[in-house]
């Protein structure tokens, strides 16, 4: 099959770029606006390295139950034997690293620090990726509410966006887990707190969307094509789906790849502060949390979880960072 | 402009009433949804009934949900009465009542913690201004060599750490390898050179973050305003370059840094709660920290109308601000 020279309207949005056919011509030819991004995103090797640890991460937290079986540990098997029982710290240096255990293992009970840290990737992507989906769905959906129809479902929505975003939100989020219950709606523990934590750190997070795509619709509205659409007799649903929608995947994309990484970091913070998942299930803030009473005996404890948090959110920024580059040439970057 | 400064402290009013008004919610109806007794969460588990029953009586539990509201406003302008075991203790305006746990007032809770807040916060703030601003001007001016690359990567390091991790690095080789500063808070009035030492590392994790963010957006800002007609035009009619920089470019700078500033100096008020924790500093966030666990809601009602408070009040001197440096900003 030939290499498209023209691409139907619909697809100009398409979010996920496809991969530019090989040994395409250089001539004058019609390119979504996926095609471009990508293009330009090829370019940008740091933003690649960047999807290519998000990539990696993501398929680690997925196939975390393959890795600890081909490494030969389990997140939750304990090897006293492998600790000093005199300080309770690991047996030889570096936290006990060895071939068994190539990360070492933990004060005390002697876990796999890798298993463990392989398991916390779950926590965070699944956070991380699920709480900025209901941040987008809400403030999609609010944001467009709010730029399109205007008046007084404007001003609420606005101010209601505004006292969020003034919130101390870190204090609402531990004060709202604190009282819930071990177990609700058929989930227990650690399920409890996963959902709780995804629904509030999305809760929070939907203002930042919202103020965006209310701008972006605003000012779409007034544009020539939408009063075409409209002369020519469509609906609003039809002119919300079919021609304000598409136009707001752009910045959608990049506030999303943006907030991530947020999300991730206020996830670890939840659980340093002893409100994120429940024990023993591994999560990278909770060894930090635990790392506390090692920093000067056992430091490598404390430092392998941090710089899992600080590899993955690096990445994830680099790569947002590259997407936003790549999907608005006017940035300023 | 009295328009503008009356409708804005009617919406920090409305704020302060609806946060109070969600503090609330979560400790009170989300136990009561759930199928938790409110009482029973204050008391423990383990408690027998009695002691339950008694909880009940002194917190006024039975009562409707807007008459404990109205009590707790009333509290704060006016002050109010406790009876309970047959004797009455006046707690005298502004008063948030007393805790759950220890039974102290918590007015001089709040008073006594506020200092450590206010100081790690402002001490950071002066860090990370400079640091940020600095940073983030060299990097626009110098856009693509050497030094915005240095910068840049430093500060995406920044944003990316959590700032307990740079805490306990830092604590880990300045405080316990090097020996250079103290890891532990030494009060002011105690010893202002110990108090200095101990303070330093918080500082420092602090505007790390801080300063990082502000200088992206400062370099952002910056390379944005220095393409505008205006700079063209100050250049064109000869003036130097540092003023273009310093009288021109700034001010335009300035503004976003300005907003930021009064939201994260407002929001470090109760949400220092990670770097206290990490440097074990007796502050609001750690006051809160323990009494969200120790589900001391007088406690948590308390500090989260402070942080509010100071958060509102930030952005409303913010605002007033925009149009000192904005002389396009106008108030109305």
């Amino acid at each position: 099959m030939t290499a498209p020279l023209h691409e139907s309207s619909a697809d100009t949005a398409v979010a996920e770029p496809e991969p530019a056919p090989s040994g395409a011509k250089k001539d004058i030819e019609g390119r979504s606006l996926g095609r471009i991004a990508w293009e330009r995103l090829k370019r940008d090797k740091v933003a690649l390295i960047g999807g290519a640890v998000v990539l990696f991460l993501v398929l680690a937290a997925i196939f975390a139950p393959l890795i600890t079986s081909l490494i030969g540990q389990s997140p939750n098997e304990r090897h006293e034997d492998l600790i000093d029982p005199l300080f309770s710290t690991p047996k030889g240096s570096f936290g006990g690293m060895s071939g068994d255990h190539l990360l070492g293992v933990e004060p005390v009970s002697g876990r796999d620090i890798l298993a463990r840290i392989v398991y916390g990737a779950r926590v965070s992507i699944l956070v991380g990726f699920l709480s900025a989906f209901v941040a987008v769905v809400i403030g999609t959906i609010l944001g467009t509410l709010a730029g399109y129809f205007g008046g007084w479902l404007d001003t609420v929505i606005s101010r209601i966006m505004d006292m969020l975003l003034a919130f101390p939100q870190l204090l609402f989020a531990i004060s709202l887990i604190s009282v819930m219950p071990n177990d609700m709606l058929g989930l227990t523990g650690t399920g409890v707190r996963l959902m709780v934590m995804i629904l509030v750190i999305g809760f929070f997070g939907w203002p930042y969307i919202g103020r965006i795509v209310r701008g972006q619709v605003l000012s779409l509205r007034e544009r020539e094509y939408i009063e075409a659409a409209r002369s020519l007799g469509a609906g609003r649903r039809y002119i919300i789906r079919r021609e304000l929608l598409p136009n707001l995947v752009a910045p959608i994309t990049v506030y999303t790849t943006l907030m991530i990484p947020t999300n991730i970091l206020t996830e670890a913070a939840l659980s340093f502060l002893g409100v994120g998942v429940k024990p023993p299930t591994a999560s990278w803030g909770q060894m930090l949390s635990n790392a506390v009473e090692y920093y000067e005996s056992d430091p490598m404890y404390m430092i392998i979880p941090g710089v899992a948090i600080f590899i993955t959110v690096l990445a994830f920024n680099l790569f947002g960072d590259g997407v936003r580059d790549a999907l608005d040439p006017k940035g300023t970057r | 402009m009295l328009t503008y400064l009356i409708r804005r402290l009617f919406a920090v009013a409305v704020m302060l009433v609806v946060i109070i008004l969600a503090v609330f919610c979560i400790f009170f109806l989300i136990p009561k949804w759930t199928g938790t007794d409110p009482a029973t969460m204050f008391v423990g588990k383990q408690a027998d009934k009695e002691a339950i029953e008694a909880v009940r009586q002194k917190l006024q539990l039975d009562d409707p949900i807007l008459v404990q509201l109205f009590e707790f406003f009333k509290g704060i302008f006016v002050g109010r009465d406790y009876t309970g075991g047959g004797t009455t203790t006046h707690c005298s305006a502004p008063c948030f009542g007393y805790s759950f746990r220890t039974e102290q007032e918590i007015w001089p809770i709040l008073t006594d913690r506020l200092p450590v807040t206010l100081s790690l916060a402002v001490g950071a703030a002066v860090l990370w201004l400079i640091i940020g601003l600095a940073v983030g001007i060299v990097s626009a001016l110098k856009r693509g060599t050497i030094w915005d690359r240095l910068g840049m990567t430093g500060a995406l390091a920044g944003v990316s750490l959590p700032i307990y991790f740079t805490g306990l690095i830092l604590l880990a080789v300045f405080a316990y390898q090097l020996d250079l500063v103290s890891n532990k808070f030494t009060p002011f009035g105690d010893n202002p050179g110990e108090w200095f030492s101990g303070m330093i590392l918080p500082w420092i994790s602090l505007a790390f973050l801080f300063g990082a963010m502000y200088a992206r957006i400062t370099r952002a800002t910056m390379l944005e305003v220095m393409g505008e007609d205006y700079i063209r035009t100050a250049r064109a009619k000869g003036l130097r370059e540092p003023v273009v920089i310093g009288k021109h470019a700034m001010r335009s700078t300035m503004t976003p840094v300005l907003t930021l500033l009064g939201i994260d100096l407002g929001a470090l008020m109760g949400g220092a709660i990670l770097t206290e924790t990490t440097f074990s500093i007796p502050g609001l966030g750690q006051a809160v920290l323990k009494a969200i666990n120790e589900k001391d809601l007088p406690l948590i009602l308390g500090v989260t109308l402070i942080t509010a408070t100071a958060v509102v009040i930030a952005n409303l001197i913010v605002d007033l601000l925009y149009g000192v440096i904005d002389p396009r900003v106008r108030l109305a």
